[in-house]
C-alpha cells in the first residue's frame, strides 16, 4: 500500500521532482543541487529548519521513491516550517556511502550546526563547510557511527572506570 | 588491578571550548555569533563587547555536568572575563542512552514506552506525538473515536501546567527564591496525583497508545481536574506577589539572555524562547492538531526577548491551559476512548475467556506487534518546550525502521551561548533556567 501520488506531468519543485507521503509534501534534490534548492526554499519563506536527521536505508534499499532519484544508503531528512504560510515541507536527500559527504546548510540556517553534528555523529556522514564537526553524544573516541544498521544493539561492552574485573 | 581491555576512559577531545589561541579569527567570530547579526545595526554593536582580549585575561571554567542548576546533565564552558562571559559552549551527550537506536528494536505498541522517557516532564506530548505519527502511517488519523481525542488534549494541557509549573519552581531556586521551589513542586505533585488515578503512573505513563489511549477516565475525574483548576487561579496569583511583582526578581531577569526574533527563527527554536521575541507561533493556533482549533484560547508573547519574558509566558501558559481544560470538560464527549480496529486493538478482556480467536489475535499483538505500512511521515506538536516532533520511517513491519525525536530542548540549548555572550556569569544560571531545557530529551 503506498499513496505516493504520480501525477501525470511529474511534479517538481525549483527543478527538483516532488512526492506526497501521507499527503506531506516531500522535496527530492539531487546531492550537487543540494544548497541551490535549500536556499530557494529560505528565499521561499521556509525561515525555520524544524530538523535535520539521517535515515540508514541499508537493510531497505527497496523503497519508493520518484523517477531520475537513484536510492542510496544514507538519506538526509530535513523538515522546514514556514511562518508564514503556516506551512510545512521535506526535503531527502541521497548520500552514497561511498563518498558520505554533503554540503552543510550553517550558512543558510545556523541552527542546523547541532543538528548536523548529530547526524554526524549517529551516522558518519560528513558536512562540508560545517565550522565544528566534532561528535555530539557520543565520546570524541568513540569507535563506530551508533545508528548505523551495521552496528549492532548491545555489542559494546559496559564501560567503569577502575573496576575490578 | 589488572586493566581490562574494555575498560577504557572516554573524553570529549575536540568537543571541548578551545582557547582564543588555539583557533582562528573565523571560528572566534562564529562562536560569539557573528553569523546571526543580519542587519548592520547589530554588526556595530558587536564593536561594543570586547571580542579580542588577550588571551592571558580571560579563563576558561567549566560550570557542570553536576552542577545543580544546570538541570541534569548539562555542561557549560564558559570564557569569562573578570564576571563578563565572552563564549559559552554547551558540551552534552552525558546523559545519551542510544534511545532512537532502542526505538528500533521495540514494536509500535512498545515505542510509547520508549518515547515517554525522552522528555520526562512532558512524557504525555511524547507519547501523543509518536501515536500521532503511527496512526498517520498507518492511515487511521481520521478515525479516533471523538472521546479519546479529547482526552489527549485533555492529559496534554494538564501535563503543559505540571510542566510549567516545574518550571517556576526551578526558575525561583536558581534565582533565589527558594521558597517558590517548594510551592511549584506542591502544586505540580496535585496534577501528577490526578496523572496516577488516570494512569497508574506519576510519569512515563505509555497512556496514550496508536489507535486511542490505554483506558477510559476513571469515575470522578471530573472533580479531580476542577479541584486541580480551581486550586491553581489562586495560587497563580500568590506566585504573582512572591514574584513577578518584586523589583528584586525583575531586576534578575529583566534584560538578561535577551535574543531577537530573527537570532531564534534562525537557530530554529520554539515554544516560549521564540515566543518571548515576539513571534507568535504555537503549533496548537497555527497547525492545529487534535481538536485545537475547537477550544479557544491566547498565544502569549512577550517583546524583549529576555528570561523575564520567558518567565512571564510560561507562567501565563498555565493560565490559558486552565481556560483550555474548562472548554475540555465543557466538550468531553462519551463514546470509546481507543479506535476498535482489529489491526491495532486488542480484543476486550472479556472476550479473551471466551473465544480462541481473541486471545490469538491478543497474544499476535502483544508478542508481534502490529505491522505498519511501508513509509516516512513527521508529525510536530506544542510540547510546553516546543516543537516536539516525531520522524518515523516504517518498512512494512511491526517495528519501526527507524525513529527520530525532533527534541525542543536539544535544539533550544543551542541559543545558549547567543543569550550569555556579554553577559554577567552570576545571570548564566538565570539563562539556564529560562531555556527550561530537559537533558533526557536533549541526549536521548
Amino acid at each position: 500500500m503506498t499513496d505516493v501520488q504520480e501525477a501525470p506531468q511529474p511534479e517538481t519543485l525549483h527543478g527538483s521532482p516532488v512526492s506526497y507521503s501521507r499527503g506531506q509534501k516531500v522535496v527530492h534534490p539531487s546531492r550537487a543541487d543540494y544548497v541551490k534548492v535549500l536556499k530557494k526554499l529560505l528565499d521561499d519563506g521556509f525561515a525555520m529548519c524544524s530538523d535535520l536527521t539521517a535515515v540508514d536505508y541499508l537493510t531497505h534499499p527497496g523503497r519508493e521513491l520518484p523517477s531520475g532519484v537513484d536510492a542510496e544508503r544514507f538519506e538526509v531528512v530535513l523538515n522546514l516550517t514556514s511562518i508564514a504560510t503556516r506551512d510545512r515541507i521535506r526535503v531527502r536527500v541521497q548520500v552514497p556511502e561511498s563518498d558520505a559527504t554533503i554540503a552543510s546548510l550553517f550558512e543558510l540556517w545556523p541552527g542546523t550546526e547541532a543538528m548536523e553534528r548529530e547526524v554526524f555523529d549517529m551516522y558518519g556522514v560528513s558536512f562540508d563547510g560545517h565550522p565544528d564537526l566534532t561528535r555530539i553524544l557520543m565520546p570524541e573516541d568513540w569507535d563506530g557511527h551508533p545508528l548505523r544498521k551495521d552496528y549492532s544493539v548491545g555489542r559494546i561492552p559496559v564501560q567503569f572506570k577502575g573496576a575490578n574485573s | 588491578m589488572t586493566a581490562v581491555e574494555n575498560v577504557r576512559q572516554t573524553n570529549e577531545g575536540a568537543q571541548e571550548m578551545r582557547s582564543r589561541s588555539e583557533i582562528g579569527a573565523r571560528e572566534l567570530l562564529r562562536e560569539v555569533g557573528a553569523v546571526l547579526r543580519m542587519s548592520e545595526a547589530e554588526a556595530a554593536n558587536l564593536g561594543q563587547i570586547p571580542v579580542d582580549p588577550d588571551e592571558d585575561q580571560t579563563m576558561i571554567i567549566n560550570m557542570g555536568p553536576q552542577h545543580p542548576s544546570t538541570h541534569g546533565v548539562l555542561r557549560l564552558m564558559l570564557e569569562l572575563q573578570g564576571e563578563t562571559v565572552l563564549r559559552c559552549k554547551p558540551i552534552i551527550g552525558y546523559l545519551h542512552t542510544g534511545m532512537e537506536k532502542t526505538g528500533e528494536e521495540l514494536t509500535f505498541l512498545q515505542g510509547g514506552t520508549n518515547v515517554t522517557r525522552m522528555d520526562y516532564l512532558s512524557p504525555l506530548n511524547n507519547e501523543l506525538v509518536f501515536s500521532m505519527a503511527v496512526e498517520k502511517l498507518l492511515g487511521i488519523e481520521n478515525d479516533i473515536p471523538e472521546r479519546a481525542v479529547w482526552m489527549r488534549m485533555l492529559l496534554s494541557e494538564l501535563n503543559r501546567m505540571s510542566s510549567h509549573l516545574l518550571f517556576l519552581a526551578t526558575n525561583g531556586m536558581d534565582i533565589g527564591a527558594v521558597s517558590m521551589m517548594l510551592y511549584g513542586w506542591r502544586e505540580r505533585e496535585e496534577v501528577l496525583r490526578f496523572f496516577q488515578k488516570v494512569t497508574g503512573l506519576r510519569m512515563n505513563h505509555n497512556f496514550i497508545r496508536p489507535g486511542g489511549l490505554a483506558a477510559d477516565l476513571p469515575a470522578g475525574w471530573r472533580d479531580d481536574v476542577l479541584s486541580i483548576l480551581e486550586m491553581l487561579p489562586p495560587r497563580l496569583a500568590e506566585y504573582d506577589i512572591l514574584m513577578t511583582d518584586q523589583p528584586i526578581w525583575r531586576e534578575r531577569l529583566q534584560g538578561v539572555g535577551v535574543i531577537t526574533a530573527d537570532e531564534a527563527l534562525a537557530l530554529g527554536t520554539s515554544g516560549p524562547i521564540l515566543r518571548s521575541t515576539g513571534v507568535a507561533w504555537d503549533l496548537r493556533r497555527d497547525q492545529p492538531y487534535l481538536r485545537y482549533d475547537e477550544v479557544e484560547f491566547d498565544v502569549i508573547v512577550g517583546t524583549y526577548g529576555d528570561a523575564f519574558d520567558r518567565y512571564a509566558i510560561r507562567l501565563n501558559e498555565i493560565r490559558e491551559s486552565i481556560r483550555i481544560v474548562y472548554q475540555i470538560l465543557d466538550h468531553m464527549p462519551l463514546g470509546d476512548y481507543r479506535i476498535q480496529n482489529k489491526k491495532v486493538t486488542p480484543p476486550p478482556r472479556a472476550r479473551i475467556d471466551e473465544s480462541m480467536e481473541a486471545l490469538i489475535h491478543h497474544f499476535k499483538i502483544f508478542t508481534e506487534g502490529f505491522k505498519v505500512p511501508e513509509g516516512e511521515v513527521y508529525v510536530g506538536i506544542e510540547s510546553p518546550r516546543g516543537e516536539i516532533g516525531c520522524y518515523i520511517v516504517s518498512d512494512g513491519g511491526p517495528k519501526p525502521y527507524r525513529i527520530h525525536m525532533r527534541a525542543p530542548s536539544f535544539v533550544n540549548i543551542q541559543a545558549l551561548p547567543h543569550m550569555m555572550r556579554g553577559g554577567l556569569v552570576a545571570d548564566a544560571v538565570a539563562v539556564i533556567s529560562s531555556v527550561d531545557p530537559v537533558l533526557g530529551e536533549v541526549d536521548r
